[in-house]
C-alpha cells in the first residue's frame, strides 16, 4: 500500500501538532506549578501569565491556573526562570514514575 | 500614540502549534510566535532555509497555521516580492507577505535580495532574526556574528571581524520603518510590527534571539541573557521611522536610568564569549560607553 | 495577422496574448529586447500584468516561482549566464511542479565571456525536469509560447522555450499573429490546483524526509523520492500531451503538425542531418545541394529536447544509413548532448533489428563562430561516404 493515490504531487504540508514527535521525551527536568505562588491563582482573576506568553512551545495555557500540556514540554525551564513568584520549579524526570509520566 | 501592549492585551490565538523540532529554550520559538500574533491570520509567509524551516516542520507536516512559501537561501525578499506581485494582479488587498529569515540569509547570502525588494519599495515587513550565527548547520559565523564569538568555523580564536550592522544598511534605503528587537522584550516586538503594518514599503525588523546551543548557555536564562545583551547597552532596542531614529522600551529606559550592566557580565552569561581577553572586554565597553555618551546627549 | 519583426518580439506578442500577469525582468543580451518590448505593453495599458525589474536572475526566477505559487501566470526570460545564476532557480521550479514558462534566448557561457549564439545554456539544464523546446523561426517562437503556456499548466511542469540568439532573436521575418479570441479559446486562464491562501494555510516546499509520512490527516504522504519520481513519470506522459496540446492547437489556429520532429526529405533519404534551432533551416540548404547531387538526404529538427521523443526519433530513422547530429553544445569530456541522447534511442529501439544507423557527430558554432553553408554541405557529402569520426567533428575551429 504506498502513496500513489494520495492527495498531492508536491511537498505541500498542513499544519498539525507534534512535527517533532512526543517531544515531552526530551525533558531531563519537568516544570511544576506551586498554585499557591501563582499570582491568577491566588487572585482567582487574569493577572501575569508571564509563563505563558515566554513559553518557547506553547504548551502553556493561559489559564486559572496555567496548565502545562506535558506531551510537548521539553523543560526549557524558561517559565520557571521568569515567575515573578518562583512558582514553578523544575524537577528531575527521573522522580516521576513511570505511571506518572506525562501527569501533573 | 497608541497605548502599549501588555501581556493581558495580547491576542490569546496561537498560530503555532506545540511539539515542534526547535531547540529546547529556542528563542526564535518566543519572538516568532508573539511575532505572528501581530501579524495575524491574513498573511502569507516566505522561509528560507533556516532554524525556522526546521520549527515549521518537515513534510507533510507544518507547525504554524498560516500558509508559508519555503524557498531558496538567497532569495527571500524576491520570492516575497513575486507573491505581492501576484495579490496586486489579483487585487487582494487584504493580506500581507511577511519573511522570515536568518542573520546568515539576510546579511550574508540574502542580502542582494533584499536590498533589491527594499530598493524597488515591495510592501512588505522583513523579520531577520539574528541568533548570530548559521545556527541551523550547527553555528557557523555569519555577518552578524559578534566579534570574539567562538563558532564551529572560528573554533579558538573567535570571530575576528565587527558584526554587520543590518538596520543601518537597510535604513539607508530610506525605509519608511526600521526596527531593532528582541525575543526578551517580546510585548516590544508585537507593538512595533502593529506600528509599522501600514507603512508603505518595505519594513525592516531586525531581531535578537538568544541560541542555547549557538551562544552557550543553560536554556532556562534565554530571556535573562536576551536581557543582558539590552541592559548592558550592547545591543539596542529601537525604531527608525521615515529616518528619524529613536530608542524604545528598555533602551529608553536606560537614557533615563544613565547606568549600564557592565558588558562583562553579558559575555559571562555565555560560554561563546570565553575567549574573550580582559583587554577586548574593556575596548568593547568603552565602544558601548562611547555610543551611549551620544545616546545621553542627544536627550539632553 | 501577419506581421514582419524580430523573434524577441514574436515571443513578447506570444506572452502577451497569453495574458501573463506577473513579469520578471532583468537584462542580459540577447534576450533584452524581449523584457523591454514586455515593459512597453505593461506601461501603455496594453497588458495588464505586474512587471518586476529585478536585481538579479536568481531574483527573477524566484519571483516566478514565488507569483505561480500564488496563482499567477509568469513570465521571465533570460540567456547564458543569467540562466546559469538562476540554476538553483530552474532545479526548484521543477520540483515545485510549478507550471513556469521561460524563454531562453541561447547564448554562449563564460568563462571567457561572449554574447554570440550556441545552445550551450540551456543544453546545460536539460536534467532539472524543465520541458525543452528549441524553434526554428519566429512562427515557431509564438506559436510555442502559447502552447508551452498550455502544456505546463496541463501537467504542472516548467517548460523552456528557446531559440538561438542573434539569430532568431535579433533578425526580422514575416509570421502570423494568432487573434487574441482564438489564443483565448486555446488557452483558457491559469487555475492550479493550489494557490497560497490565508483561508487554506499550507507550507510549500519544506524538508522531506527520504522515506514517507504520516501527514495530519492519517494518510501516508510522499517521501522526497516519491515526489521526484512523480515528476519524472508526468514529464514521460507529457510526451501525449504535448501531441494532444499540438493538434488543438492545430483545430484552433489552423497549422502545426509534428509536436516532437520537423522533418525536411526524410522520407526517402538515405542520411539524415539532425539538429536543434535554426540550423536546421541553414541545413536544408545543404540537404537540396545535395539532393542535385543524387545523394539522398534529409533534415531533421528536433522540437521537444525534454521529454526526449526517444520512440519518434528511432521510428524515424529506422533503416537509415546514417544520421549526422549538428549540434552548438556538447557534455565537455564526451560528446554533444544532443548525439548522446539520440544514439541512446536508437540502441534502446533498433538494436538488434539491423536497422541501427551508423552516427556521427559535428559540432559547430560555439561561441557564435559563423556557420558556412559549404561547410554543413561538405561534412554532410563526407558523412554520407563513410564514418568521418568516432569523435565529435569540430567544424570551422582555426587551430
Amino acid at each position: 500500500m504506498g502513496t500513489r493515490n494520495y492527495r498531492r504531487k508536491t511537498s505541500h504540508s498542513e499544519h498539525g501538532p507534534g512535527d517533532g514527535g512526543r517531544t515531552g521525551s526530551w525533558r531531563v527536568e519537568r516544570p511544576v506549578l506551586n498554585k499557591s505562588l501563582c499570582i491568577p491563582c491566588k487572585r482567582n482573576t487574569e493577572a501575569c501569565f508571564i509563563c505563558w506568553l515566554l513559553c518557547p512551545d506553547v504548551v502553556i495555557s493561559r489559564t486559572i491556573p496555567p496548565e502545562i500540556d506535558l506531551e510537548y514540554c521539553k523543560g526549557c525551564g524558561i517559565c520557571a526562570e521568569e515567575c515573578p513568584t518562583k512558582a514553578i520549579t523544575m524537577v528531575d524526570e527521573a522522580k516521576f514514575s513511570a505511571d506518572d509520566k506525562d501527569k501533573e | 500614540m497608541q497605548a502599549k501592549t501588555t501581556i493581558l492585551s495580547l491576542p490569546t490565538e496561537e498560530f503555532v502549534h506545540p511539539g515542534t523540532r526547535a531547540c529546547t529554550g529556542c528563542g526564535l520559538a518566543i519572538a516568532y510566535r508573539v511575532g505572528l500574533k501581530a501579524l495575524g491570520k491574513n498573511t502569507i509567509l516566505v522561509v528560507p532555509p533556516s532554524c525556522l524551516t526546521v520549527l515549521q516542520g518537515l513534510f507533510p507536516i507544518a507547525s504554524t497555521k498560516l500558509p508559508c512559501l519555503n524557498v531558496t537561501f538567497a532569495s527571500t525578499a524576491a520570492a516575497a516580492s513575486g507573491i505581492l506581485a501576484t495579490l496586486r494582479a489579483q487585487g487582494k488587498d487584504n493580506i500581507q507577505v511577511a519573511a522570515w529569515a536568518g542573520d546568515g540569509g539576510t546579511s550574508d547570502i540574502g542580502l542582494q535580495a533584499l536590498s533589491g525588494a527594499a530598493e524597488r519599495g515591495e510592501n512588505f515587513i522583513y523579520f531577520c532574526y539574528d541568533n548570530e550565527g548559521y545556527m541551523n548547520t550547527g553555528v557557523q559565523r555569519s555577518g552578524t556574528t559578534p566579534i570574539g564569538a567562538v563558532t564551529a568555523n572560528t573554533p579558538f580564536k573567535g570571530k575576528l571581524q565587527q558584526k554587520k550592522d543590518v538596520p543601518a544598511i537597510m535604513a539607508a534605503h530610506n525605509l519608511s520603518y526600521v526596527a531593532a528587537c528582541s525575543a526578551a522584550y517580546p510585548l516590544d516586538l508585537f507593538d512595533k510590527i502593529k506600528k509599522c503594518m501600514d507603512m508603505p514599503g518595505t519594513k525592516y525588523f531586525h531581531i535578537h534571539i538568544p541560541c542555547p546551543p549557538g551562544w552557550g548557555y543553560d536554556a532556562r536564562y534565554g530571556i535573562k541573557v536576551g536581557r543582558l545583551a539590552v541592559e548592558t547597552g550592547y545591543y539596542d532596542l529601537y525604531e527608525i521611522v521615515n529616518g528619524e531614529f529613536k530608542l524604545t522600551a528598555a533602551s529608553e529606559k536606560l537614557v533615563e536610568k544613565r547606568k549600564l550592566v557592565p558588558v562583562r557580565e553579558y559575555f559571562r552569561s555565555q560560554s561563546r564569549f570565553k575567549i574573550l581577553t580582559d583587554e577586548q572586554i574593556a575596548e568593547i565597553q568603552s565602544q558601548i560607553d562611547a555610543k551611549w555618551a551620544k545616546y545621553y546627549k542627544k536627550d539632553e | 495577422m501577419h506581421i514582419i519583426e524580430n523573434g524577441n518580439v514574436a515571443a513578447a506578442l506570444g506572452v502577451k496574448l497569453c495574458h501573463a500577469n506577473v513579469i520578471a525582468a532583468y537584462p542580459i543580451t540577447p534576450q533584452t529586447p524581449l523584457t523591454e518590448k514586455l515593459s512597453e505593453y505593461v506601461e501603455a495599458g496594453e497588458m495588464k500584468a505586474e512587471y518586476i525589474p529585478v536585481e538579479s536572475e536568481h531574483s527573477a526566477l524566484a519571483v516566478c516561482i514565488a507569483a505561480s505559487s500564488a496563482g499567477a501566470r509568469s513570465f521571465t526570460a533570460t540567456s547564458a549566464n543569467g540562466l546559469l545564476y538562476m540554476h538553483e532557480q530552474v532545479q526548484w521550479a521543477a520540483g515545485a511542479r510549478l507550471p513556469l514558462v521561460m524563454c531562453v534566448v541561447n547564448r554562449a557561457v563564460g568563462a571567457p565571456w561572449n554574447v554570440w549564439n550556441d545552445q550551450q545554456d540551456s543544453i546545460s539544464q536539460r536534467d532539472t525536469g524543465w520541458m525543452q523546446i528549441y524553434c526554428s523561426d519566429h512562427q515557431h517562437i509564438i506559436d510555442s509560447v502559447i502552447k508551452a503556456y498550455w502544456l505546463a499548466e496541463k501537467v504542472s511542469i516548467p517548460i523552456m522555450v528557446c531559440y538561438d540568439g542573434y539569430i532568431l532573436s535579433h533578425t526580422y521575418m514575416p509570421f502570423d499573429v494568432p487573434d487574441q479570441e482564438k489564443v483565448d479559446k486555446f488557452l483558457p486562464p491559469f487555475r492550479p490546483e493550489y494557490a497560497l491562501n490565508p483561508d487554506e494555510p499550507a507550507n510549500l516546499n519544506t524538508v522531506t524526509l527520504p522515506d514517507v509520512r504520516m501527514d495530519v490527516k492519517g494518510e501516508l504522504a510522499h517521501g522526497y523520492m516519491e515526489i521526484r519520481y512523480l515528476l519524472h513519470e508526468e514529464m514521460r506522459t507529457s510526451l501525449t500531451v504535448a501531441a494532444e496540446g499540438e493538434k488543438r492547437f492545430a483545430d484552433i489556429f489552423g497549422r502545426g503538425g509534428d509536436p516532437y520532429l520537423e522533418p525536411y526529405l526524410c522520407d526517402d533519404a538515405q542520411y539524415v542531418a539532425v539538429s536543434l534551432g535554426s540550423l536546421t533551416y541553414q541545413l536544408r540548404v545543404a540537404v537540396d545541394t545535395l539532393r542535385k547531387e543524387g545523394i539522398k538526404v534529409g533534415v531533421m529538427g528536433v522540437r521537444f529536447y525534454r521529454p526526449f521523443p526517444d520512440e519518434a526519433i528511432a521510428k524515424a530513422l529506422k533503416g537509415k544509413k546514417g544520421v549526422i547530429v549538428y549540434e552548438k553544445a556538447l557534455s565537455y569530456g564526451y560528446e554533444g548532448a544532443l548525439v548522446s541522447d539520440l544514439k541512446s534511442a536508437l540502441y534502446e529501439y533498433l538494436s538488434g533489428t539491423g536497422k541501427l544507423p551508423v552516427v556521427q557527430n559535428f559540432i559547430a558554432g560555439i561561441g557564435g563562430r559563423d556557420i558556412k553553408t559549404d561547410d554543413l554541405t561538405q561534412t554532410l557529402r563526407d558523412a554520407t561516404k563513410g564514418r568521418v569520426s568516432l569523435q565529435p567533428v569540430w567544424i570551422g575551429l582555426k587551430l
